[in-house]
């Protein structure tokens, strides 16, 4: 199992209600349908993706974020996921506060920009890091809002946002006892479980 | 042969006659105390009857929905880009039935089939039927099969209005509701479109008050122009300029003339017919007048017009779905402009607030509301991954 998958299923009452906001080609909510018969929705705009979710007989709907959410209602989800996406939102500020609306807690995946390996490939190099884990170049990513535990962490106390647990891991997805101590310098990737106060 | 069968055709098929003698009491409070009802299946229907699929025809469909009646027939079935071996309807896993409505001129009771009663057509006197009449006598026909559930109830247009009040009013009866092209209710624009045509109609001096089959005649010139102002509206302009936009004349010698392909190649400069698109709907609307009833076309448009499920919910749709149990999808096309994108999100989201299990597609395609009658790939190859796991659910292995 992966173990981002196997950190997030903690975190899942079974049959729950689990919104997914950009949820791929839908592993995650059919991993968590299988393990935890959760009821689920995902959000989708690429084409190929929503395929594969009607193929994994995942409930997919094709709805840009940027957009809005203001199509559902208040309190209609258990928990709402948004895995990797929050860096390639328009608003990501402003979607966490509806994630906390249409759900009762928030769970937020994201690549850590503050980790070290950016850190040196910026102070070294002195261009936007690109590694295989971010592939992009700077004027073609979809990358646009990238940002830092630190960062993240600022803006949950900014919003009065609850941090249930934060973790860590690497690319993949494996922690260790050192991330805990320096999540910002070592975590590659950020995973959040929040609500609101 | 006029055409050679294609290997994924469900090849020659037949039409079945039920007469159910209950009578059947229809929402404006009138009772048609029996009727006759056409329809066609194809596939097989398994040892569980669990793998029965329900096609609901649109406004001008009838019964046969897919394959050819015989081997001279020119044309297929409405639907047979989706129904069919190896397709998005893939007979190969399903049972598939499509019937006739009440009130339709494909041999079901309606307008142009004899009242019992008076020995005489029932013309203009066959009651008013709508949407939910429809689904009643649906349901009598399921009885009769011996089926309890259907997998699927699928439809487009008013076919898709069909699968919506399947899911309202026979909850425990589908496992799943293919709604494509549809809406909740029509927009004024729609009523409008739908007056347009049914004054085209009555006001044809061979319309005889509905009573024209006892005049041996029908009213032609007004049928011919509803279904012309009815094509329009199932085409997108780009399609149309697509469609009528492809010879450089001296007239329009741009390389965009915007579809104003000429007739003959030159201007008549009388009130003749000068462009390729006036003689395209002349030709649709003649073949139309000549093989559907003027009456059904009045009673289809009401039933559009009258559908509105949220009436006995204080206009709240959602409330409408809250005791839906069927699992949902539904797709829209980017150029529908009769039932654009924006109705179906409509009921996307009113299936959201009662809490349902929905899958939505917006399809990008030229071709307007013609589109879901269609082979576009990205809209079939979803129609069929989604019904393969429909049967992976409701069947199992079995088939």
């Amino acid at each position: 199992m992966r173990p981002d998958l196997e950190i997030i299923q903690q975190w899942i009452e079974p049959n729950s209600r689990v919104l997914d906001l950009g949820c791929g080609d839908g592993t995650l909510l059919h991993f968590l349908k299988t393990s935890k018969q959760v009821k689920e929705i995902g959000l989708e705009i690429d084409e190929d993706n929503i395929q594969r979710c009607i193929e994994n007989g995942v409930n997919v709907i094709e709805q840009n974020m940027d957009h809005g959410l203001s199509n559902f209602q208040t309190n209609s989800f258990e928990t709402v996921l948004l895995a990797q996406t929050l860096q390639a939102l328009s608003n990501p500020d402003k979607l966490i506060d509806e994630m906390l609306r249409i759900g009762k807690k928030g769970i937020v995946t994201f690549p850590n920009f503050g980790n070290w390996k950016s850190r040196l490939y910026l102070s070294t190099k002195g261009r936007m890091p690109v590694s295989k884990f971010m592939p992009h170049q700077w004027y073609d990513t979809p990358n646009i809002h990238f940002c830092t535990v630190k960062d993240f962490d600022a803006l949950c106390r900014d919003k009065n946002i609850k941090v249930l647990t934060r973790t860590v891991v690497d690319s993949q997805h494996q922690g260790s006892w050192a991330m805990k101590s320096w999540p910002n310098f070592l975590g590659e990737i950020a995973i959040y479980h929040i609500t609101r106060d | 042969m006029a055409v050679e069968i294609p290997e994924d055709s469900v090849g020659i098929v037949e039409p079945q006659h039920l007469h159910i003698d209950d009578p059947l009491t229809l929402r404006s409070g009138k009772v048609l105390p029996a009727c006759d009802i056409v329809y066609e299946t194809y596939g097989e229907l398994n040892s569980e009857k669990s793998n029965a699929v329900l096609v609901c025809h649109a406004l001008s469909g009838d019964h046969h929905a897919a394959g050819f009646h015989t081997k001279d027939d020119k044309k297929p079935g409405w639907w047979d880009t989706c129904i069919g071996p190896g397709k998005a309807i893939d007979t190969n896993l399903f049972f598939v039935v499509s019937m006739n409505n009440l009130g339709g001129c494909g041999g079901t009771t309606g307008p142009a089939t004899i009242n019992p009663e008076t020995g005489k057509y029932w013309g203009p006197d066959f009651p008013v039927v709508t949407v939910r009449d429809w689904v009643k006598s649906q349901a009598m026909l399921m009885d009769r099969l011996g089926i309890s559930k259907w997998a699927a109830v699928v439809g487009g247009s008013l076919g898709g209005m069909q699968v919506l009040r399947w899911a309202i009013s026979y909850p425990e009866r589908l496992a799943s509701a293919i709604c494509i092209a549809a809406a909740p209710k029509l927009s004024a624009q729609n009523i409008a479109f739908n007056e347009v045509a049914r004054q085209s109609i009555t006001a044809d001096p061979n319309f005889h008050d509905g009573y024209y089959l006892e005049h041996d005649t029908y009213p032609k010139q007004g049928l011919t122009l509803a279904r012309m102002v009815g094509h329009i509206t199932y085409l997108s302009d780009s399609a149309m300029r697509t469609k009528f936009g492809k010879t450089v004349s001296d007239f329009e010698n741009e390389g965009n003339n915007f579809g104003r392909d000429l007739r003959t190649g030159k201007l008549s400069f009388g009130f003749n017919v000068d462009f390729q698109v006036e003689s395209y709907l002349h030709y649709q609307g003649e073949r139309f007048s000549a093989n559907f009833d003027a009456n059904t076309y009045l009673l289809m448009t009401k039933a559009l017009d009258y559908f509105d499920p949220s009436v006995d919910y204080e206009g709240d749709l959602s409330k409408a779905f809250e005791n839906s149990d069927c699992k949902f999808m539904l797709v829209s096309f980017s150029t529908d402009w009769r039932f654009p994108p924006e109705r179906s999100r409509e009921l996307v989201n009113e299936l959201l607030k009662a809490g349902r299990e929905v899958t939505y597609l917006e399809v990008e395609a030229d071709q307007g509301h013609d589109a879901f009658l269609l082979p576009i790939p990205r809209y079939i190859n979803a129609f069929k991954g989604y019904l393969q796991r429909v049967h992976k659910e409701v069947c199992g292995n079995a088939s």
